[in-house]
């Protein structure tokens, strides 16, 4: 057997690490992250109180009622331990992971270089600690699996003073552990099956008697994989030390992040929009080096006064260089003009890809693809000149008063999260929106109007629900162009009122509105709301 | 073998009987190609809008203005884009999007740019190069060379243009003089129709003024299937 020499870094309770590095808890107090209302891992303060993993929260609160108790989350794991590989990569090349915490690398290099493996071991360890695991521990053994299992030997402390007869040495070499090549096996014959079964067969084989790796070992392997599976077969190997696993190094992620940075402070947009035109085209270029596009774009800006702003822009296509100016000056100027001064200089501005996407998925049509592209960019040329939310689509969402059902979505900007379809959708039935004829014209800002009845009274709703008068004049708003603005003119026709009653349980946020239609003499149509600041306009008919 | 001869000679020329016809005919082709002034071109319209455009054309490269009605503005931007065409408003912030859809007007394809304020003849003349009909609502009133600068802008890409307001030279100016109502009485219905008076003044207020009747929601976009959102 000529297995391959593999070193394997351990990290004890690393979900709990990454954790409290993303939360600003104190180091050392007892801590849980639960997964599926279960103890997922916890802190070594936690456990010496008594906590296991596989608790429920509520037995591991009992056990140790100061325990602090967070979700477990997968992403946070792995991205904690990116800038540890990356570290480690500076040091030894061909780093692999075998989960968040955990990771092999091959020993013939950094052995050939450091001299020997427990050099070698050490080095990694004199890194990990400088990076702030001092807890972190090394393997070295004949294939990967043999190497974790003797990185995690040694045990928690307590356990490793009490078995460890070499007290005398220096604390780190005691967290180094090497299993002498051709030794694997040996080495792993007194460990429990459950290293390398998963629960059910781990039970089924204890049933038959089978409790340490010697003894699964010891089995004929064809036997073990006529009776137990694939799955088992593996597990056999691993126990008999003869893994087919490999190291396989991560390949790492190309950055193709790309920010500059401005000395002096520029406070000028056009002065930034022309001196980011490089850095726009290198990170464009870069990416297209990769054969890849940017869909969207995160955008960093700090400024002087320490203010950090950042927003994500979507493409409807990709962006280009002159896109990217473009989403800076948007994000700067807000509202305002191109020439606009900025209220403070800038200092540096980062580009980041925040979805990218095959350039395959984004060719050009052999004849190109005809109007559309037109169109989108005389659009962004418009949004150059009022700005990004300036030029929108429209879209119907839900709501009962027809300004709420109108969205705005501005152009470039995918319409997800819109409340278009599903429980907020359009086409629920909305008890108490509008039916009959839809106005044209849907005002989206407060129009107060006068709605009187014959004796100069302003109309009001009773208790019951009904008008106290009939409307007999009406004065149109005068902010509204068109209108006539001037005397009140006699009321035609009306019905109402309609009333509309939304989140009543909700003291912020509800509101009770009464809406009428009214006619007037000249032919105009109103929609008109009551709420508690008076008549207003809600639509025209027009 | 005569006979591809005298199929020929058919082709040539229309029998003698009718010599005045083939006179007119080639005049017509000689002013065809020494026209002075440019034809617009256009699409028939049906519905609402037929009775109001002169010839029932909705012409392209031209202007129209609607003076108060957001509604024939809808109808006529749903027949400039009904074979899937874009189009664009501007300068209308309180567009009814939803009674849009009604007129037939595919939300996707419509742009709106609500408040362009200062900038809205330079938005305008940037989405008349690329979209077939552009609505703007004029924040000011243009001069004529604003106006004749656009107009051949216009003409060059053959987009319509629907003033919401006043312009100086159109092919023509619509202008709702009276609405009938159905459907409300005192206290009880709710809208549900209405007969428009509209006054049409033809090519630069010279040409014939005539009004005309017309109802609204409109009975062919009705029969051709196009819901009404309001109705469920």
């Amino acid at each position: 057997m000529n297995r391959e020499r593999t070193i394997v870094l351990w990290c004890p309770d690393w979900p709990v690490l990454a954790a409290r590095s993303a939360t600003d808890l104190p180091a050392d107090g007892p801590m849980a992250l639960i997964e599926h209302g279960m103890v997922f891992a916890c802190s070594i303060e936690a456990r010496r109180q008594g906590v296991r993993r596989g608790l429920t929260v509520r037995e591991a609160q009992f056990r140790c009622t100061d325990l602090v108790v967070l979700p477990y989350d997968p992403a946070l794991d792995r991205r904690a331990f990116d800038p540890v590989l990356d570290g480690l990569e500076d040091i030894t090349p061909g780093v692999a992971v075998l989960r968040p915490g955990t990771c092999a690398i091959r020993a013939r290099g950094p052995v050939r270089y450091y001299g020997s493996e427990d050099a070698a071991a050490r080095a990694m360890l004199d890194y990990l600690h400088g990076a702030g695991l001092p807890e972190a521990r090394a393997g070295i053994a004949d294939g990967p699996f043999a190497a974790e299992q003797a990185a995690r030997r040694e045990g928690f402390p307590s356990r490793a003073r009490a078995v460890d007869p070499r007290g005398a040495l220096p604390e780190r070499l005691d967290r180094v552990h090497i299993v002498p090549p051709g030794e694997s096996a040996a080495f792993l014959a007194p460990l429990p099956v459950s290293a390398v079964a998963e629960a059910g067969l781990g039970t089924l084989l204890a049933r038959l008697g089978v409790h340490t790796l010697g003894q699964l070992a010891a089995l004929p392997a064809q036997d073990v994989h006529r009776r137990f599976g694939a799955a088992a077969a593996q597990a056999h190997a691993r126990a008999a030390g003869r893994e087919h696993e490999e190291v396989v190094p991560r390949t790492p992620t190309p950055v193709f992040d790309r920010g500059q940075e401005f000395e002096p402070a520029l406070d000028r947009i056009d002065q930034l929009a022309f001196a980011l035109r490089s850095t726009a085209d290198t990170f464009v270029q870069t990416l297209r080096e990769q054969t890849l596009v940017c869909t969207a774009v995160s955008i960093l800006v700090s400024t002087e006064d320490g203010l950090l702003t950042e927003r994500t822009w979507r493409h409807p296509r990709w962006f280009t260089a002159s896109d990217l100016i473009d989403r800076v000056r948007w994000q700067l100027q807000g509202e305002g003009r191109a020439d606009s001064g900025l209220a403070a200089g800038v200092v540096r501005v980062v580009f980041s890809p925040d979805r990218v996407d095959a350039v395959a998925n984004h060719e050009d049509g052999l004849w190109g693809t005809g109007p559309d592209e037109r169109i989108h960019h005389a659009l962004t040329r418009v949004q150059g000149l009022v700005g990004h939310a300036g030029v929108v689509t429209a879209a119907i969402g839900g709501g009962r008063m027809l300004a709420d059902r109108q969205v705005w979505v501005p152009w470039g900007d995918d319409g997800a999260g819109l409340p278009t379809g599903g429980p907020g959708g359009a086409d629920r039935p909305w008890s108490g929106s509008l039916g009959g004829l839809l106005p044209a014209t849907v005002y989206r800002e407060r129009h107060p109007v006068a709605l009187v009845t014959d004796d100069g009274r302003s109309l009001r709703v009773d208790d019951r629900g009904a008008l106290d008068g009939e409307p007999a004049r009406f004065s149109p708003p005068r902010s509204i162009e068109g209108s006539t603005g001037g005397p009140p003119s006699p009321v035609v026709a009306w019905a109402g009122p309609w009333p509309v009653r939304e989140r009543w349980w909700d003291p912020m946020a509800g509101r009770t509105v009464q809406r009428v239609q009214i006619v007037e003499e000249t032919g105009g149509a109103w929609l008109l709301a009551l709420d508690d600041d008076g008549w207003r306009a809600e639509a025209r008919y027009d | 073998m005569s006979i591809p001869l005298t199929s020929v000679a058919h082709a040539a020329g229309p029998p003698a009987g009718s010599a005045a016809e083939r006179v007119s005919e080639l005049q017509a082709r000689i002013h065809g190609m020494q026209r002075d002034r440019w034809d617009a071109g256009g699409r028939p319209v049906s519905g609402v809008l037929a009775g109001l455009l002169p010839d029932g054309i909705l012409r392209t490269g031209v202007v129209y203005t609607v003076d108060n009605s957001t509604s024939l503005i809808m109808a006529a931007v749903a027949a400039a884009t009904a074979d899937g065409g874009w189009g664009a408003v501007v300068g209308l912030p309180d567009f009814g999007a939803e009674a849009a859809i009604g007129y037939g007007i595919d939300l996707e394809r419509l742009v709106l740019v609500p408040s362009p304020a200062d900038q809205w003849l330079a938005v305008t003349a940037a989405l008349v190069d690329v979209l077939p009909v552009v609505v703007v609502h004029p924040a000011r009133a243009v001069g004529d060379a604003e106006a004749a600068r656009l107009g051949a802008r216009l003409r060059q890409s053959g987009c319509t243009l629907i003033v919401a307001g006043a312009w100086p030279q159109s092919e023509a100016a619509l202008r709702v003089t009276d609405t009938r109502w159905d459907g409300l009485g005192a206290g009880h219905g709710y809208l549900a129709g209405r007969d428009l008076a509209v006054h049409v003044t033809g090519r630069n207020g010279s040409g014939r003024r005539r009004s005309t009747l017309v109802h609204l929601p409109d009975a062919a976009a009705a029969a051709a299937g196009i819901r009404q959102p309001g109705e469920s």
